[in-house]
């Protein structure tokens, strides 16, 4: 399988007097798994849609493999797109749908029947040449939908929310074939998607987009241990956010106190450089490294932050948990403590955490 | 299972049985009898002996597939035109595309007649010039000119939106594994808008073998409108040949009905649109070709607009270019010497065009609200008279009613002027049941649940939530019933009791008769259009601008 490299300069696409994306600069490498993530409308599309020829930038240049290719027509990128709606040519049977781009290709008979049938197997789909769409079911679909890409060996594969339309048992089942056949291929992929926990599971480096601009690139780990900035904080995973002062620092931690009033250390080592004593900061606690005590008990974190429980959600594996905490809703997940008690609506709690767990977001703007 | 779902299904079947079932079942009935009253097959055996016949049926066939054929020509890529393209000038083409279909085909045969005849316009300019003279009107080939300038539309319109539903990702995939260009229209565009052509070719086809009046203008008879026209008018009610016609001509229109629908069935197509339909922008060469294009095809088929609106005010127009002196007597003349035409026709069509859309409505409501058996049925019969021609449906209705005198209207039912009333809301009603039938799909049954469960009782949630939901639909389809009323001839020729209860129509082809009632019939013709043009121009404000809906299948 070829798998190409995929540059942009300073790409910007206008629409009217708005500017859908601009700016952009990025550069894929061969046989990434490169994900575009964000809310819609920012933009996330219109970059893949100008990587596959059907926009044109109105500034900044496109580059496969090295050399640029603005000027060229989606029919000679030779580049394999997989759309939202599978874009499956009703008129044409399964076999007829995979074989389009090889015929494109002016392949034999022989050749194009051989890989057409390779192309199916891979999916998991033999036997099924002679159904049209409209009889298969939306999961069928998909995987022809796959099979017509990859069975032209394109030198990238394209990919626009392409599990957006399958029910969630499905989504997950097929992202799990999409990861293992890209990393068996080793094609370079980009693929567009709002939903979080689909780019996280899938790429080996993502862009956070909003409005138009990258705000946070980086390998799924970095995006969501260490998020930049507060938009990707809260788009990527559930999160705590508090802004607080910074109190003092030192013996590798960092104590603050936050607008409600709690006090709240933080281990340091994640964080570098560490910001100077009465410097506002904004703090990041995922749900899950809330630990929820009775108020009696001897905490076994540093940090602790008194509450009530505000609504709890039962979730099987985990409760999902929003304690009311100094006129603050906190959200905590909390492992099933099977056969123990569940603490209840109204129930006092003490929330514990650990300094390693406490992250400063980055780029925190102050904002009063 | 409610009682009354179950009545309103009987009744309106008994009513349907009446006047669509029994008439084409009566003339069929009479062509299958011989002298003693036996069965036969000799009467078609008799037909296909006759060169005549013979001929009429190959003319009526030809002339349906050039019309289509040509019309093809001119629709195909202006369709395309007005789905893709981006240009100045876009609206006024769509606006003018459906000109033509005001007209009523008739009307534009006597109006080509002025501008294209052998001493028209554009002959006598060619003779001074040149000393030449074309025969555009000659024969089958007149009837087919007519037809093509008048009908091209039905296919224009269907294509262009089956076009702008074709989802803009389908293309776009073709084009990133390589496929562009003509080949990408070969391949992906074309059969992906084969509904919407198919469905406006075979709209086109049966209107034209249903078309009698541009052939009896034009003169040239040997078609098998005509033919059965002629049959049953001068040999009379009891000559069977005119039914064998009658048969045939139902014959032609339901196989080429069923043929589209079986091709329609393999290129149904669920196409989901995402967002708008991509448009480009065109300039320089290509947009002077679209233009110009345009320009030709729409020029040639406003003809008979400037034609017949320039005899309406003429004083004396023969065999000179333009003209030679202008009047408003014509006018004059029908708004005040005849008024009963112009009263006549809004009578009957309004009329016919109220009982549609409650019968449309009500059956619509059968076929998507209730779970009787038969509604697969009642809608084959409702939509069956979209292929039954008026000369066929009018025979049938003097056969059956003639000579059974109809409680409280002191005669037979033809010798009043409901028959029109009828014959129109029969030959119309499959357009409401259509419109109606959309509009209530649009109403998602959850909509009347959720008002049911609030407490609203049938009739009120069908007041309150249905009605209102729908209503846009039931007018737009009302409104399509009464222009189309307004300029039909093929029945009304046959059906109109006395000349004092026609409708405009009747009236264009008796004055047309002569040439001293050229002026007056074009006079009348002029109103009938701006009768028309109204209601097109109000169905396209209900419909919200899509342009040319009225005039889709």
């Amino acid at each position: 399988m070829r798998a190409a490299e995929v540059r942009l300069e300073n790409v910007g696409k206008r629409y009217g007097d708005l500017w859908a994306v601009r700016q952009i600069h990025l550069d894929i490498a061969r046989g990434e798994f490169y994900t575009f993530l964000g809310p819609s409308g920012c933009g996330k599309t219109t970059l893949l849609r100008a990587i596959a020829g059907f926009i044109s930038p109105d500034e900044g240049t496109v580059y496969l493999d090295g050399s640029p290719v603005n000027p060229i027509p989606p029919w000679r990128r030779d580049l394999g797109m997989v759309f939202q709606n599978y874009a499956l040519w009703p008129h044409m049977s399964v076999f007829e749908n995979i074989a389009f781009g090889l015929r494109e290709r002016n392949l034999a008979r022989a050749e194009i029947a051989k890989r057409v049938k390779e192309a199916l197997a891979q999916v998991g789909l033999e036997g099924t040449e002679r159904r049209k769409p409209s009889q298969l079911s939306g999961g069928q679909q998909q995987r022809v939908a796959l099979a017509r890409t990859l069975v032209i060996q394109p030198r990238a594969l394209l990919l626009d929310e392409p599990l957006s339309n399958l029910d969630a048992k499905l989504r997950e089942e097929m992202r799990m074939e999409l990861l293992k056949l890209q990393r068996d291929l080793g094609i370079t992929t980009i693929y567009v998607t709002h939903d979080q926990e689909e780019a996280l599971a899938l790429s080996t480096r993502i862009a956070v987009m909003n409005s138009g601009r990258i705000v946070q690139e980086g390998r799924p780990r970095d995006i969501y241990e260490r998020p930049a900035e507060e938009f990707v904080a809260q788009f990527v995973g559930r999160s705590n956010l508090f802004t607080g002062v910074v109190l003092r620092t030192g013996d590798g931690m960092i104590e603050i106190r936050t607008c409600e009033g709690a006090l709240i250390r933080a281990s340091l080592s994640a964080q570098s450089p560490s910001p100077d004593p009465g410097k506002r900061v904004l703090l990041n606690i995922r749900p899950e490294a809330i630990e929820l005590i009775a108020p009696g008990e001897e905490p076994p974190r540093a940090n602790r932050i008194s509450g009530r429980v505000a609504a709890s959600a039962y979730q099987g594996s985990f409760l999902e948990y929003e304690i009311e905490a100094g006129g603050k809703a906190i959200k905590a997940n909390v492992t099933n403590p099977k056969g123990k008690p569940l603490f209840q609506r109204g129930d006092e709690v003490a929330l514990v955490f650990a300094p390693e767990d406490v992250g400063l977001v980055k780029d925190f703007r102050e904002s009063l | 299972m409610d009682w009354w779902q179950g009545a309103a299904m009987a009744s309106i079947l008994a009513l349907l049985a009446a006047f669509i079932l029994l008439p084409v079942g009566r003339v069929l009935w009479v062509s299958l009898l011989d002298e003693a009253g036996g069965l036969t097959l000799v009467h078609f055996v008799n037909f296909f002996h006759r060169p005549l016949f013979r001929e009429a049926l190959w003319n009526s066939l030809l002339s349906g597939l050039l019309v289509v054929f040509f019309g093809s020509l001119m629709a195909v890529p202006l369709a395309y035109f007005s789905a893709r393209y981006e240009f100045r000038g876009k609206v006024l083409l769509q606006t003018l595309a459906t000109l033509p279909l005001v007209i009523p085909p008739f009307v534009g045969a006597v109006a080509l007649q002025l501008i294209l005849g052998r001493s028209g316009m554009i002959n006598l300019l060619l003779m001074r010039w040149f000393d030449v003279n074309i025969p555009f009107m000659e024969g089958l080939a007149g009837v087919v000119l007519v037809q093509t300038l008048h009908f091209f539309p039905f296919i224009m319109l269907n294509t262009a939106v089956s076009l702008a539903n074709i989802d803009p990702s389908m293309e776009e995939m073709a084009e990133s594994m390589g496929c562009h260009g003509l080949r990408l229209f070969r391949r992906i565009t074309l059969p992906l808008m084969l509904p919407g052509y198919i469905a406006g070719s075979l709209l086109t086809f049966i209107r034209v073998i249903d078309d009698l009046g541009t052939p009896l203008m034009l003169n040239y008879k040997n078609l098998l409108a005509p033919q059965a026209y002629l049959r049953i008018t001068t040999i009379g009610i009891d000559d069977v040949d005119g039914y064998v016609v009658c048969v045939v001509l139902v014959v032609l229109s339901l196989g080429s009905l069923l043929a589209a629908r079986k091709c329609l069935s393999l290129a149904e197509y669920a196409t989901v649109q995402r967002g708008a339909p991509v448009t480009r922008a065109i300039h320089g060469r290509k947009r002077l070709l679209v233009l110009s294009f345009s320009a030709l095809v729409l020029g040639a088929s406003l003809l008979p607009h400037v034609g017949i609106a320039l005899l309406s005010f003429a004083k004396v127009w023969s065999f000179s270019v333009l003209p030679t002196s202008f009047t408003l007597d014509h006018y004059a003349e029908i708004l005040f010497r005849v008024p009963y035409f112009v009263q006549n026709t809004l009578l009957y069509t309004l009329l016919a065009a109220a009982l549609d859309v409650v019968l449309g409505a009500a059956i619509a409501f059968l076929l998507l609200r209730s779970r009787l058996r038969g509604r697969n049925l009642l809608d084959a019969i409702a939509t069956l008279p979209l292929a039954i021609p008026g000369v066929v449906l009018a025979v049938g209705y003097l056969r059956l009613f003639h000579g059974w005198d109809f409680p409280g209207a002191g005669g037979p039912l033809t010798s009043t002027w409901f028959i029109l009333v009828i014959a129109y809301a029969t030959r119309r009603l499959p357009y409401t049941v259509r419109a109606s039938y959309a509009a209530l799909q649009q109403v998602h049954v959850t909509l009347e649940e959720s008002a049911q469960n609030l407490g609203a009782n049938r009739l009120r949630t069908f007041a309150r939530i249905t009605l209102p939901l729908i209503s846009s639909g039931l007018v737009a389809g009302g409104l399509i019933a009464f222009v189309t009323s307004c300029v039909e001839l093929s029945s009304t020729i046959m059906l109109v009791p006395r000349i004092e209860m026609g409708p405009i129509s009747y009236g264009i082809y008796i004055y047309m008769q002569s040439a001293l009632g050229r002026g007056a019939g074009a006079a009348l013709g002029v109103v009938a259009i701006l009768i028309v043009s109204a209601g097109t121009y109000l169905t396209h404000r209900i419909f919200g601008g899509s342009t040319g809906s009225a005039f889709r299948v």
